[in-house]
């Protein structure tokens, strides 16, 4: 399989410059983070930082609100206290005369393009071609000539290795096919942080390990920072500097994964891992 | 007092077919554009604010629990009544009224198909950054539309049967030329019967036709 950076036109290989910032620095912080669902406290005053250019893996038993730190990272949810940085940025609240207030939508927009998603459904658009799906936000989002986009486009649908596949609709592709699809579309925006919610979870046995593939490769050439739910315990292994063990809504332990998978110091953690294996 | 027959009236009558049966199809047509349209703005409107969404529910329920009859009359009789209220011809009045009426159930149609697309296609868009009026236009309404086709058709069809009540505010569209035409020449038969079939002749192929579309669209 191709690397990235074989790939024409460099791309995924320019995605996720970190901006300047320097390694060691957290690139993603979460700072005293509650969120709730009517009396149910989801995340409790949650506060950890992922580094520029790592891999973290979070993992943990079901409802323990991985989900939703992945959610409130894409904007797709609002924690009700705390505050979330991206890259220097808060997500959902901007400075405004050195106070903190909601942020508005371009704010919003702006910090989102910093951060690609992949869901454990696709959600790929099931009214566009396989191409389409990958040059649609560059085109309109990023202001890309759409020749361009599509050369790029391209070189990602290479990389996770469906060019003959290209004008193909998605109903027409296996789960698999269709998730390596969705993250050359996460991709082609070029995001710092790529979000992965259990993206082989949906799939057949037999097609998982063709995605894991592809994300080993863009996690080795690529300096994308990666937050990863996900229940492969050795793709975590492999992938990731730092795995964090959630449960109901609160961090038990962290560490690497070494550590956390041959000697964690929780009771919690060791019994989840013993559910998984 | 019985008679039989007459295929001499029938060809006779043809002439004033044709007329009736052009501004049948004229209303037709005008309603449906508006129909289709206003429904749609109605449907993405129930999306937004609240202050947006509840005149919108207001003003619907309001057309759709009053008679299409009261509606044509209040725009082809009233309306010139108020202060700068513009003389709307029968045509005019007639398919603003189907239009608006009918656009307070496809409205209905809308909403469904747009309900019906998966909340992932919104994240999706939504963690692609694409703006709101693209993410409708490019992912979340071609995948309504879709859902939408076989109830919109069957509107149409509902529409055009509809059509003879603007006669009553003077447009001689199908059956209201019948009926002049059986005023003057003592021959209701006839034109009447032609008239029914005529209806018949567009409506049903137009329903078999709806159904080909569904099956077309039930998959990509
Ligand atoms: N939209 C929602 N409305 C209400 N409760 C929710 C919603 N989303 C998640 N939850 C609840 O939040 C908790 C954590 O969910 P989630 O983040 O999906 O966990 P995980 O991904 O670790 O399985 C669960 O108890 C779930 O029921
Ligand atoms: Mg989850």
């Amino acid at each position: 399989m191709n690397t990235p950076n074989d790939t024409p036109a460099g791309a995924a290989g320019e995605a996720g410059s970190t901006g300047g910032r320097s390694p060691g620095e957290d690139l993603i912080t979460f700072t005293d983070v509650t969120k709730r669902f009517g009396d149910n406290v989801v995340l409790d005053d949650l506060c950890f930082g992922v580094e520029a250019n790592k891999h973290v893996t979070l993992i943990g038993p079901s409802g323990s609100g991985k989900t939703t730190i992945l959610r409130l990272l894409m904007t797709l949810a609002k924690p009700d206290e705390g505050t979330i940085e991206v890259d220097g940025e808060y997500l959902t609240h901007e400075r405004k005369n050195g106070k903190l207030v909601p942020a508005g939508e371009a704010h919003n927009r702006a910090v989102r393009k910093k951060i690609g998603m992949v869901f454990q459904q696709f959600n790929l658009f099931p009214n566009m071609r396989v191409l389409r799906n990958v040059t649609e936000a560059p085109v309109h989002v990023l202001g890309m000539e759409k020749d361009e986009a599509e050369e790029r486009a391209r070189g990602l649908i290479e990389l996770v290795g469906l060019t003959e596949h290209l004008d193909k609709y998605p109903t027409q592709l296996s789960g698999g096919q269709q998730q390596r699809v969705a993250i050359a579309r996460a991709l082609a925006m070029r995001p710092k942080v790529l979000l992965l919610d259990e993206v082989t979870s949906a799939l057949d046995p037999e097609l998982v390990a063709g995605v894991l593939d592809v994300l080993r490769d863009i996690a080795r050439s690529t300096d994308i920072t990666m937050v990863c739910v996900t229940h492969e315990m050795s793709f975590a292994r492999d992938i990731s500097q730092k795995v964090l063990m959630f449960d109901q809504g609160k961090i038990v332990e962290s560490g690497s994964p070494d550590k956390i998978f041959n000697d964690p110091d929780h009771e919690r953690t060791r019994e989840f891992l013993s559910s998984v294996h | 007092m019985s008679r039989s027959w007459n295929w001499d009236a029938v060809w006779d009558f043809m002439p004033y077919f044709w007329d009736g049966l052009l501004l049948t199809l004229q209303a037709l047509l005008f309603g449906t554009l508006l129909a289709f349209s206003l429904g749609l703005v109605w449907a993405i409107a129930l999306r937004g604010p609240r202050w947006v969404a509840w005149p919108v529910i207001g003003v619907t329920e309001f057309v759709r629990n009053t008679p299409l009859l009261i509606q044509l009359f209040f725009l082809f009789f009233v309306i010139p009544d108020l202060p700068g209220g513009p003389t709307l011809s029968p045509l005019v009045a007639g398919s603003i009224g189907l239009g608006l009426h009918y656009s307070t159930y496809t409205m209905e149609v809308y909403r469904a198909g747009i309900e019906g697309v998966p909340a992932g296609q919104w994240e999706a868009a939504r963690a692609l950054s694409l703006p709101m009026g693209h993410t409708w236009r490019a992912v979340i309404l071609p995948q309504a539309f879709r859902r939408t086709v076989p109830a919109l058709g069957n509107y149409v069809i509902a529409m055009l049967k509809e059509t003879p009540l603007i006669s009553t505010i003077g447009l001689t569209e199908l059956l209201l030329t019948a009926r002049e035409y059986g005023v003057q020449s003592f021959n209701f038969m006839e034109p009447i019967t032609v008239v029914g079939v005529a209806f018949i002749v567009i409506a049903y192929p137009a329903s078999l036709l709806i159904r080909v579309l569904e099956r077309r669209l039930a998959t990509y």
